[in-house]
This record gives structure tokens, C-alpha cells and sequence, in this order.
């Protein structure tokens, strides 16, 4: 196939102003939402559920599926979405959010009635104020609307949406740490179960999904489930945002069906910048394994990534050139997690204040062969051991990058330090020559 | 226990290859309890919430139950047991686990076992011996902090040994329910913190020195003073409440180093009140009596001196036989004595000195008491059938009326609060306290004096309902009355919550008065100002604590013989003609009865020559007295005809001459303090004045027995006076409270309380509001300071 993109919830970016509503509006916006009160909830959620979405946040678990497990107990039930974005590397909800905040907003309430909750929150990451006011913004336009508040458009459905900001700690980006945090207790995971399916914010029913999945809803209820199945690979449909980073010719936003390659991508974003060799690359964030160059052609579909060794994550495609030392590479995601680590749990807190150690020692030039073993096992004894997927995401970039690049570990040693010119990978690197 | 036999479903599974059955719900750790397999563990603990923080008590778990198998190994204190579950805690797979988190746990933790308190007993330490490395392999460097920080005056934290396991967070939230710590920063500079807006103020913190599996957490007064493994340990029994707590006397050459919580699965789980824990130095006082003393016949001023034993008892017997022992004499106990003790006062009070209408004048109660109270204690108290820790927990409804069992009963209070959910609590009193308020009771707002109409109108009792009352409920008329009506119509348990370790004893023991012509605690200070009663036996009383602290100095002067038995020096022991010193708790063995009627049983801590309990004591004088007693009446039968009554009174006039140089040397006594006579009688409450004195002793306050530990007194609450927030504005934030025996200026706070009650601490300055300030439920003037 010939690789195309095929923008949906980027559509209309180019839009003059696409952030207002009259933006939104004139390019279609807010007619999923007049279709799906016109529907039952439950005809929204068997949508949602035909369309096959799965969760854009990472892990894949199919939405429909995932709102039908709300126990039906007299309780208020509350949609929380996810949009606290900090994976290294990952940027498609914060671009979504400043670009075109209203295509969550619709998301979000239409994903509401679905679920029957009469409040929702966007939990929006802290630092990003300009995106932060964009979609208070833009909540403020839609209850001016009237899409939001009560009975909206006669329907008698009512929902009040609330946009709250993180403070900024990566943790928080974990669903149920998240809702700690919205609590406004410290952000920790809680011991689950309670799900938060049955237990979630203020220990009532709850749905958390990502902001990109929320933000696909409208798409799929204005043009049918049908029309989004037909998209992506057989398990994995429709589209998504392929967030390109690094040494690229044109890093950014490329919407496209799931199971489209980096090598198709790298095609649309004017290949490799500078018309260097592809050295490696993060599928879906820096918690993800990392790819090499020989890994070009695999789907990025969550099955052919997963068969791959890696995961498709967040589709955060970090590309790395023959200048970047993957020593170091790996030495600074592994310094994020230690400084992200929440301390809950003894393998992430400990694990990562020690794994900084070896790996700096090693980028170094002073450590042995053997340290290799020992980063290994301590990564092995995080691995499944923590409390929650951050303590495993951490050892993604280490143990995927002996496997592929052992020898480069042992070149430091070899090389009584880094043998690489860290300035070679800089953006300014052509300018200083 | 008295627990229903409900059908509980149990699950089996397979623990090491051990089958093993438990009930459904029960955690893996647990379970594997029960098979004798010790998964190592740090944030579990029984008694508190699950958390899965350390990860230490990682497990394999090939099948769960359902034919298939965790990939990952599962952390077994979270995880519920499932039915034909295969647990392997110390496979290849569990054991690389465990392995693994700790060695990451010593990657941080500082290796001065040598010195650290914890050095010895530490749950980190052996679990690194038994499930660790023998060589770490982490050669970095290690994360520092100021040390150590104060959690509280009495708690500190060595942030860099903390392991952050939570279980002092845990247990401050959910146990007290002083959330005063909590997590602070992240990653590996996330540590233990004073929370935000609060401070670390609980009755119940030192428990969390305990439960720290690692040495992070110590005690000030302890801190450096010994190592674990030097220390002999005894078990004991809380002393300073009626709760029966548990304890572990850890001592060494002769002195008690620390104590800390016995594990009582039936009374005080593993928790104890700090009062239990660190008010223990009294015993170690430099003042403490160690040999007896008597006037100095020699002695122009009328001074003491020491004497041997022998003399002194002989004195003691003299001098109770030539007051012609029965009915001229009172004894006192007071609360504090074991049950033993207790039997040995009643045994002098009802057969040495049985009176010749088989009156004893024996009273435990150094406090405000009624008559009503009496024939409560006979009817409702003495001999009734207990009341356990258990039924609190099964009750469904349970109200409080006169006791504030956070500051009066810990035990009780952490109870209650572990089972309040579900529970309906109420309080009767005057307003909702900080403790009444962390059991979620409902107040049912009553003034001091009203409780007998509020009473009668409780409703909704029934045969699932226990009603605790507080000894403070003899101050109040009718209310005892009233409760005991309460009960019969309801059918609810009733239970009798006194304050001191000794009271229930001494009820069990006859302790006071059981007929109409014995003379209760009151009544003997009355007849000894009168004359009727001429001769004392003082046991561990403190004047201020009684009904009125001045008329009781002066019944002690006008008395022409008092004996007393204390442990220091006292203003009863200033008044006395012999002092014979008694053991401490830790210098006999003996037996506490608690509240609910259980008999608690302690060893001898410390073997100290020439120290006796009172028993002993009392049981030297009661042969020596026998013995002058019966030979003057010999010598009486002799010399006169024989008759009955003429054989009585003889005793009297054979010790006369013996004691004769006591009465003497006692009438150079320096001259009494007060007037030798009773200001205002405590049975009736001056009138004057427009707020009625509502008061309670705090758990931490002037206590003599709480004397040593300046760490642990400075976690006292501050005395301040409660009034109503119309009051505060009115009189302004520093006040002065004046009843009919002075007055006291405190700060004023606020507080949910009648416009016409006033609220202060009962012994929290001078000395204490019954000698300061007036009696409980009287009226008293507030005024600006």
C-alpha cells in the first residue's frame, strides 16, 4: 500500500483559529454530538465498542469494552480523561489539546452520556499553561453553547466538565495515581483491586481513558463504527497520531491508519535529517524497547510491535541517527525515571536511583564488562516487581539497548569514556561546524 | 472471647507444598503464617491496611487457582488465597525476587548497625541475613540527610535508614487517627514528613517506634542508651490506666531502659498509649522512699527519721492498736494497688481492725464519690459479669457517658475506633471532643450535673448495646442511678470504666464501704475532723486528688496517727507518723484486674532487697498488732473480770503506754497548712457563679506518676479553657476561672460548648482544679484575664 496519512482528529489543524469554536464548528464540529444524543447511551457505547477503538494511552485495552464495566450500583458515575501526557518523547495529546481542544471537549461529552456520568474531568499536565487555557477556553465556549451544563440541547442530559491541572509529576499520568491526585491527595497508585471501574474517583464508578481515545469518539459516532473498523490492521483499527521526534527531516504530528511503517512515515516526513543512517528508535515512548534500523518495515499495529519485542505504546517515535551514543541516550531516560520515580514501591525507587549510577559509571568509561550483567539484573528485578508499569517502563531502554548494542557499552569502556561527539547529534551541530 | 460462631467459608490452597485451609479473603502472607512459612516482609503489618509498598514478601504463584499461573511473581501481602491456589515462596522465582528488593533496599540504607538502636531486634537486619545477599554489590554512593529530625518532643526520624514502608503513616492514620506524618517528595528523596498544616500530636506515636522495621524512627529519652541484646525483658501490665494493657519491660542492671506494647491479640492488640510506654521513670525518681522513716522522738521539730523495719512496724502496730483499732481507724488504699494489695487493706481493714459493730472504714476512691456510687459499685460493678474488648467489638451501638476514652482509657478508644464502622457511638458529655470526634460519635450534649435526665432519655438500646461509664458519673446526681435503669429496661451490658490500674481490684477486693455503718473515703475525712476516727492508713493517695484536697490535709493533721505507704514523698508522707516505702510495679509481682473484670497478672521485674508491696507491709503490721492486741487482753482478762466489751477496749489502754512517745513526738508536728477544718463540703457545690465547670484529666498531664520524661511531658496537650466561641469574643483569649477554693488564668479556646459550661483540664497546671479551683459540677466565674 502507499502510504498516506489520513487526518482525522488532525483534520483540521490548518484551520485558521481551528481552537475556537466557530473553528470547530464550521468544519463539522459538534455534529457527532447532536448524533449521539439522538442515540441511547448504550446505542453510543455498542458504537464506540463495533468501531474497535483501543486505547491510545498505551496499553491498547479496547474502550467500548472498558465502559461497559461500570457496575450499575446508584452511584454517580465520573469520566476522568487522561491528558497528564509526560512519556519522554511522546506529544500527541498536548498538540491535539492546543490545536483543537474542542474535538476533546465533544469527545468528552459525548463519551459521558454514553457512560451515564454527569461530571467528567480533564486532568491536562501542569506545565503546558498555553494548552491548559485553550481548553478552559474552550470548555467555557461549549457551555456558552450550550454542549455542556444542564440539559443540553433539550436532551436532559446534563454534565459538568472541569478542567484540572497536574503538578507536575509523571506518576500522575498513571490512572489510578491519577485519581489520588484529583482527590488532591499525593499522587501514589493505589492497590487495586478496587478498579477503578468499581471504585474509582471518590470511590465511585469511574472511566479513565486517554485523551486521544476520547478525542476519536466524535469521529467515530459521526461517521460510523464501520468506517473506523474498515481502518488500521484487524485487531488494531483506525487511526492514530504517529508523534516523530528527533533526527527526522520533518519531525511532527502524522496521522495514520495503525499499521503503517517507520520506513512509510519516514517517507512522509522527508526521511532521515541530513540523510543519515537510522540508528534507533523508540516505537511508543522512551518505556517502550527500542527498535533498530532492522525493524523499519514492522506494522505499527499494537500486535506486530508486541511480536516485534516492544510495544506500541503512545506511538511517540523517537529517531535516533548514527551520531547519538545510546549509552547516553538510555543514561538520561534512566535520570527521568529516577527523578520521576514516586517512591511507592522499593524496585522503581531504589532501582532507578542505582541504575543511574551504573549506567553513568559505564558512559563514563569506568565500569567493567560485568556491570552489563549487573544492569541486566537489577532490571530483572524490577521488571514485574514494582508496583506499577513505571518501575517496568524503566528498564525497557536499558535491556533493549545491551541486546542491540552491547558492543557500544563495551566501546566506552574500551574507549576510557564516550566515544562519541555528543555535539554531532545537536540540531545546531551544522551551524557550529 | 464471646464472638458468634457464624459459618465462615474457608479456602484451601497449597503453600509450599503444605495444604492448608483458611478462611476466604485471608491474605497469602497470612496464610502462609499459618503453615509456619515467614515470607520477609516490611509494610505488612496485621493490623493494618494492606499497602504492597516494599515488595518484599514477593512470591511465585505457578497457579492461581484457575489452572494458570502469574507470569510475574505477586506480592503475598496484598493478594487474597483462592481456592486450589499453588503458592512457592522460596522457589528459584520467589527467591530472586526477594533477593532482589533487598539488596535494593540496602542500596540506600546506611550500615551503622553498630549504633543504631534498632541494631539487634531489626526486622531489615535479620531479613538481610535470612533472605539477602552476603556481599552487596552496590558500590555508588549512598543518599544522605540531616540527621535526625523531631517528629514530635519525643519522636525522631533518621530519614537516611527510613526504608519508607508507611507503616507509621499507616498506623497514625488508621489506628489514632492523627494523620500528623506523612510522605513527603519522591523517588529516593521521598521520606517520612510532619504533614501539611499539622503536627505529630497523638497519644499513641510511640507505638510507631515500634512497628518501624527499620531503625528510622527512635525514641529521645531511649535513643543510644542501650542495645537490644543487652536487655532483659519481662512482661508486664500497664500501670497507669484501668485497661490492662500488655507490656515488655526491657531492663537492664536493675533499671528499666524502655517499655514497649505486649502483643494481646484480646486486649490492646500491639498498641499501647504513650503514657503506658514512657511515663515509667517515677520508679527510678531520686526521691524514691527506700527505708522507712517515723517521728523523731528526739527531734524538737518533730522531723522524721530513718528506722529498720522492725521498729516501724512495730510503731505502725502500736500505734494502730492504741487508737483502739475498728471503728477509730480509716485506711485509704487509693487506686493504684494490685489486687493483692487491695485484698491485704480490706483483710486489715475487715479483720484486724473489724470494729465492734463489724464497721471497716476502708475506701479505694482518692476522688469525688457519692454514696450513690457505693451501692452502684456493690450492686452493678462487683462480681458483674464481664464486659470484654470482645462485646465492644460485636456491639452495634455503644455510648460513652462520663469517659472520654481517648484521654482516660486508651486502650478502649483504639478499640472502638478499629471497629467503629458500622457502629453507632454516643457520647454523653458536655461537648464533642477531639477524641470522641476520631471515633465519629455523636455528642449527646449534656451539662456536668444533667446527666440523669439526658440518660433517661437515650434511646434505641437493646440487648446488642453496651453503655461504658466513666467513675467521673459519681460527681453527677442520679446519674449512676439512672444508667443502671437504663440498662435493666434496654437490656444492654453495662460496664464501669474507672481511671486507675487498681480501682476494679479493689472493688473485687472490698475496697469500700459494703454496709450502711462503714464510712466511705468522704466520711473518714469528716469523722477524723470530728474526732470519731483518730487513726489513718494511707496508701498511694494524693490529697488533690480527693473530693476536697484541703479538708483531707486537715483530716491528716487532726488525725492523732497516720500511716502511709508510698513510694516517694508526698504531702501525705510530710503528715505521717510512720512512712513505710512500698515496691513499684516493676518491684513485685501481682495482679490488675482490668475494666472489663480480667484478671491481668504480672511478674516481678527487679528483685530488690528489703522493698515489700503493701501486702507484705500490711501483713507484718496485722501479726504485730494481733500479737499486742491479744496480750493486752490477756493481761486485761487478768486483772479485771471478764467481760466483752471491757476485753475491746483493752487493747487501747495496753498500747497506750507504747505509743505514747509517737503521740508526743507527733504533736511537735509542724503546724498544719490549712485550717484543720473543712472549707465547704464537697456534697454541696457552691452555687455561685454562671458556668458550671465541666472537667477530665488528659492522658498526658501532672501526674506524679508521669514525672521523669521531659520528652514524653512535652507532648502534653496545653491546658486551655473551653467556652463557647460567644464566651471567647466576650471574655477574650486569656481567662480566668474562679471557684470556691481559687481560681486559675488560662488561655481560652474555642469550642462547640454551652454558653453557661466552662471546660479545663483536671490536672494540667498547679495543682489540678479539684484543690485550685472547685469541685467537678459546680458554678464558677470566667472572667477576663
Amino acid at each position: 500500500m502507499t502510504a498516506q496519512l489520513q487526518p482525522v482528529l488532525t483534520a483540521n489543524w490548518g484551520v485558521d483559529h481551528a481552537w475556537t469554536l466557530a473553528s470547530y464548528t464550521s468544519t463539522g464540529g459538534y455534529e457527532g454530538l447532536r448524533k449521539a444524543l439522538a442515540m441511547s447511551p448504550e446505542e453510543v457505547v455498542e458504537t464506540v465498542k463495533a468501531s474497535g477503538l483501543r486505547g491510545r494511552g498505551g496499553a491498547g485495552f479496547p474502550t467500548g469494552v472498558k465502559w461497559g464495566f461500570l457496575p450499575d450500583n446508584g452511584a454517580p458515575r465520573y469520566l476522568v480523561v487522561n491528558a497528564d501526557e509526560s512519556e519522554p518523547g511522546t506529544c500527541k495529546d498536548i498538540p491535539l489539546m492546543m490545536a483543537s481542544p474542542h474535538t476533546l471537549v465533544e469527545g468528552v461529552i459525548i463519551s459521558s452520556y454514553a457512560i451515564k456520568a454527569n461530571r467528567a474531568f480533564i486532568y491536562v499536565r501542569g506545565e503546558v499553561l498555553h494548552v491548559i487555557r485553550r481548553l478552559q477556553a474552550a470548555v467555557r465556549e461549549a457551555y456558552a453553547a450550550g454542549h455542556l451544563g444542564s440539559n443540553i440541547h433539550g436532551s436532559g442530559y446534563d454534565l459538568e466538565l472541569v478542567v484540572h491541572a497536574g503538578a507536575g509529576a509523571y506518576i500522575c499520568g498513571e490512572e489510578t495515581a491519577l485519581l489520588d491526585s484529583l482527590e488532591g491527595r499525593r499522587g501514589q497508585p493505589r492497590l487495586r483491586p478496587p478498579f477503578p471501574a468499581v471504585e474509582g474517583l471518590y470511590a465511585s464508578p469511574t472511566v479513565i481513558n486517554n485523551a486521544e481515545s476520547i478525542a476519536t469518539v466524535p469521529a467515530i459516532v459521526k461517521h460510523g463504527a464501520e468506517w473506523f473498523a474498515e481502518m488500521g490492521t484487524e485487531k488494531s483499527n483506525g487511526v492514530g497520531i504517529f508523534s516523530l521526534s528527533g533526527h527526522v527531516t520533518r519531525p511532527g504530528q502524522y496521522e495514520a491508519e495503525l499499521g503503517i511503517t517507520l520506513r512509510e512515515l519516514l517517507d512522509l516526513a522527508g526521511g532521515m535529517r541530513g540523510g543519515r543512517e537510522l540508528k534507533f528508535w523508540t516505537p511508543g515512548g522512551s518505556s517502550t524497547p527500542l527498535f533498530t534500523a532492522e525493524h523499519l518495515d514492522v506494522p505499527l499495529d499494537f500486535e506486530s510491535v508486541a511480536a516485534a519485542g516492544s510495544m506500541l505504546g503512545t506511538r511517540a517515535l523517537q529517531i535516533f541517527d548514527e551520531s547519538v551514543c545510546v549509552v547516553r541516550a538510555v543514561l538520561r531516560w534512566t535520570e527521568f525515571y529516577k527523578h520521576e520515580s514516586c517512591g511507592k514501591c522499593t524496585p522503581c525507587r531504589e532501582g532507578t536511583y542505582w541504575l543511574v549510577q551504573v549506567l553513568a559509571r559505564l558512559e563514563r568509561g569506568e565500569g567493567s564488562e560485568e556491570d552489563l550483567e549487573l544492569l541486566l539484573d537489577q532490571c530483572d528485578n524490577i521488571l514485574g516487581r514494582s508496583f506499577c508499569a513505571l518501575g517496568d517502563g524503566a528498564t525497557s531502554p536499558i535491556t533493549s539497548s545491551i541486546k542491540y548494542f552491547r558492543q557500544e557499552y563495551l566501546d566506552h569502556l574500551t574507549h576510557g569514556g564516550c566515544p562519541f561527539d555528543p555535539a554531532a547529534a545537536t540540531l545546531f551541530e551544522g551551524v557550529r561546524a | 472471647m464471646t464472638e458468634q460462631q457464624t459459618p465462615v467459608k474457608t479456602v484451601t490452597l497449597t503453600i509450599d507444598g503444605t495444604v492448608v485451609s483458611v478462611p476466604e479473603g485471608t491474605l497469602v502472607i497470612r496464610a502462609a503464617e499459618q503453615v509456619g512459612v515467614q515470607i520477609p516482609r516490611f509494610c505488612d503489618h496485621p493490623l493494618l491496611a494492606p499497602v504492597g509498598a516494599c515488595r518484599q514478601c514477593l512470591v511465585d504463584i505457578p497457579d492461581a487457582g484457575n489452572g494458570r499461573g502469574f507470569p510475574k511473581p505477586q506480592a503475598s501481602c496484598t493478594i487474597p488465597v483462592a481456592e486450589g491456589m499453588i503458592v512457592e515462596t522460596n522457589n528459584a522465582t520467589a527467591a530472586k525476587a526477594q533477593h532482589g528488593i533487598m539488596e535494593f533496599l540496602l542500596v540506600n540504607h546506611p550500615l551503622d548497625c553498630p549504633v543504631c538502636d534498632k541494631g539487634g531486634e531489626c526486622p531489615l537486619q535479620n531479613q538481610a541475613m535470612s533472605h539477602g545477599r552476603t556481599e552487596t554489590r552496590f558500590d555508588g554512593v549512598k543518599r544522605t540527610f540531616e540527621k535526625p529530625i523531631s517528629l514530635s518532643p519525643n519522636i525522631l526520624l533518621d530519614r537516611e535508614r527510613c526504608i519508607v514502608c508507611q507503616r507509621c503513616t499507616r498506623f497514625a492514620a488508621e489506628i489514632p487517627g492523627d494523620p500528623g506524618i506523612a510522605l513527603i517528595e519522591r523517588g529516593a528523596r521521598q521520606q517520612i514528613g510532619i504533614a501539611e498544616g499539622r503536627d505529630f500530636s497523638s497519644y499513641f506515636s510511640g507505638n510507631v517506634i515500634q512497628i518501624c522495621p527499620v531503625g528510622a524512627l527512635t525514641s529521645a529519652e531511649y535513643r543510644f542508651r542501650s542495645r537490644p541484646f543487652d536487655l532483659v525483658s519481662t512482661p508486664g501490665v500497664a500501670e497507669h490506666d484501668a485497661c490492662g494493657a500488655a507490656i515488655r519491660i526491657d531492663h537492664r542492671r536493675g533499671k528499666v531502659m524502655r517499655r514497649l506494647a505486649g502483643n494481646d491479640p484480646e486486649v490492646n492488640q500491639e498498641w499501647i498509649t504513650d503514657k503506658d510506654r514512657f511515663a515509667f521513670r517515677y520508679v527510678d525518681a531520686p526521691d524514691r522512699l527506700r527505708y522507712p522513716l517515723v517521728r523523731d522522738e528526739d527531734d524538737p521539730e518533730g522531723g522524721m527519721r530513718p528506722a529498720s523495719w522492725i521498729e516501724a512496724f512495730e510503731l505502725a502496730a502500736r500505734g494502730l492498736a492504741a487508737a483502739g483499732g475498728g471503728s477509730a481507724v480509716g485506711v485509704l488504699p487509693g487506686g493504684r494497688v494490685t489486687l493483692e494489695d487491695a485484698q491485704a487493706y480490706a483483710s486489715l481493714a475487715r479483720d484486724t481492725l473489724a470494729g465492734p459493730d463489724g464497721a471497716a472504714h476502708i475506701d479505694f476512691r482518692a476522688r469525688p464519690l457519692s454514696a450513690e456510687e457505693t451501692q452502684f459499685l456493690s450492686t452493678h460493678v462487683r462480681g458483674a459479669a464481664p464486659v470484654t474488648y470482645a462485646d465492644l467489638d460485636a456491639a452495634s451501638d455503644v455510648v460513652l457517658i462520663g469517659l472520654e476514652p481517648e484521654d482516660e482509657a486508651g486502650t478502649i478508644f483504639l478499640r472502638l475506633r478499629a471497629v467503629r464502622t458500622g457502629k453507632r457511638i454516643r457520647t454523653v458529655a458536655p461537648l464533642l471532643s477531639p477524641g470522641s470526634r476520631k471515633l465519629g460519635a455523636e455528642l449527646v450534649r449534656c451539662a456536668p450535673g444533667g446527666e440523669a435526665a439526658v440518660i433517661a432519655e437515650l434511646d434505641g438500646l437493646g440487648a446488642d448495646s453496651v453503655i461504658l461509664v466513666g467513675e467521673r458519673l459519681a460527681t453527677s446526681p442520679g446519674a449512676l442511678d439512672a444508667v443502671a435503669t437504663l440498662a435493666a429496661a434496654s437490656g444492654a451490658r453495662l460496664a464501669w470504666v474507672p481511671r486507675r490500674a487498681g480501682d476494679r481490684g479493689a472493688v473485687e477486693a472490698g475496697c469500700f464501704p459494703l454496709d450502711a455503718h462503714s464510712r466511705d473515703a468522704d466520711q473518714i475525712v469528716d469523722a477524723t475532723l470530728a474526732g470519731d476516727i483518730t487513726a489513718l492508713v494511707v496508701g498511694g493517695v494524693d490529697p488533690d486528688d480527693t473530693s476536697d484536697p484541703a479538708a483531707f490535709l486537715a483530716a491528716l493533721d487532726a488525725a492523732e496517727f497516720v500511716i502511709s505507704l508510698e513510694i516517694a514523698p508526698s504531702a501525705v508522707t510530710e503528715r505521717a507518723d510512720v512512712v513505710l516505702p512500698v515496691a513499684a510495679v516493676t518491684e513485685k509481682a501481682g495482679t490488675f484486674v482490668t475494666w472489663e473484670g480480667r484478671r491481668r497478672p504480672f511478674p516481678r521485674v527487679f528483685d530488690k532487697p528489703a522493698t515489700y508491696s503493701d501486702a507484705e507491709i500490711l501483713s507484718q503490721i496485722a501479726t504485730r498488732y494481733a500479737s499486742i492486741t491479744s496480750s493486752a487482753a490477756n493481761r486485761n482478762v487478768a486483772l479485771t473480770s471478764a467481760d466483752g466489751a471491757g476485753a475491746r477496749r483493752a487493747p487501747e489502754a495496753g498500747a497506750a503506754a507504747a505509743s505514747a512517745e509517737i503521740r508526743e513526738a507527733r504533736n511537735r508536728r509542724p503546724p498544719a497548712r490549712e485550717g484543720a477544718s473543712r472549707e465547704s463540703a464537697p456534697s454541696a457545690p457552691t452555687t455561685s457563679g454562671t458556668f458550671r465547670l465541666a472537667t477530665w484529666r488528659l492522658m498526658i498531664d501532672n501526674g506524679s506518676l508521669q514525672a521523669g520524661d521531659k520528652f514524653y511531658s512535652a507532648t502534653a496537650r496545653p491546658a486551655v479553657a473551653l467556652l463557647s466561641r460567644a464566651n471567647v469574643l466576650k471574655l477574650g483569649t486569656t481567662v480566668t476561672v474562679s471557684g470556691d477554693r481559687g481560681s486559675i488564668t488560662l488561655p481560652a479556646q474555642e469550642a462547640d460548648i454551652a454558653d453557661d459550661v466552662v471546660w479545663v483540664p483536671g490536672n494540667s497546671i498547679g495543682r489540678g482544679v479539684l484543690a485550685d479551683l472547685a469541685s467537678p459540677g459546680s458554678m464558677v466565674e470566667v472572667s477576663h484575664a
